[in-house]
């Protein structure tokens, strides 16, 4: 299950989606806004989405995880519009049967998401300034 | 052929439009498609060679020919998820 959400993530029932009697381990990752980046203070973020594609990618980022490992169930959310400081931006939760695939599963589904997902999120920093965050590296997918 | 092409977060603000119509010729690639953005809006020159473009919600190589009527799109790079 995907999705793009403008409420704020409920974790605790995204973990409860997934948490199932027929697999052992749960394991709930939350990408949060954090104050911080070297040395400019963060005080807002705005996220925004191409929302077709970012969720078409989530699928097969969901498709490509179960492929490797044994998933019972997984669950991303990503937030989009403007977060504070502290507001969850990502939820991913998985169950496996045991806890190093658990780990390494969810591990795999939030890296993922952050290459392939057509999501952007802009800075508001504390010196007013607004800067959208656009990583240099490789782009072609 | 005109083309749409959506613009998001720093190509958007660099433009100052969500979508972007370019004429592209008929069996037209991707990279023809780059070279008609950059000409409809030279702002764009830094960030364009970052950018991957999309076509129908795909990433598409330049070589591939943009069908008439594809969604397209101008993908700079991504910063979704955590940090």
């Amino acid at each position: 299950m995907f999705r793009l959400t403008h409420e704020p993530i409920d974790y605790f029932a995204l973990t409860e989606s997934v948490r199932q009697g027929n697999c052992g381990a749960v394991v709930t990752f939350l990408g949060t806004v954090r104050d911080l980046t070297g040395e400019q203070v963060t005080v807002a973020l705005d996220y925004e989405a191409y929302a077709p594609m970012a969720e078409k990618k989530m699928a097969e980022i969901e498709a490509d995880t179960r492929k490797r490992w044994p998933v019972g169930n997984i669950s991303m959310i990503h937030r989009l519009g403007h977060l504070e400081v502290g507001d969850i931006s990502v939820a991913v939760a998985v169950n496996c049967p045991h806890r190093a695939q658990a780990f390494e599963a969810c591990r795999h589904a939030i890296d993922r998401l952050k290459e392939l997902v057509p999501i952007w999120k802009k800075e508001n920093w504390s010196d007013g300034r607004t800067e959208w965050v656009h990583p240099s590296g490789e782009h072609h997918k | 052929m005109t083309v749409q092409v959506s613009l998001f977060a720093r190509a958007r603000d660099l433009s100052g439009v969500a979508t972007l119509a370019v004429e592209l010729p008929e069996g037209g690639t991707v990279g023809e498609l780059r070279t008609a953005l950059l000409r409809k809006c030279p702002d764009l020159h830094d960030l364009l060679p970052r950018c991957a473009i999309a076509v129908n919600e795909e990433f598409a190589a330049d070589s591939i020919r943009v069908p008439e009527f594809a969604a397209l799109a101008l993908i700079p790079p991504v910063s979704g998820g955590a940090c």
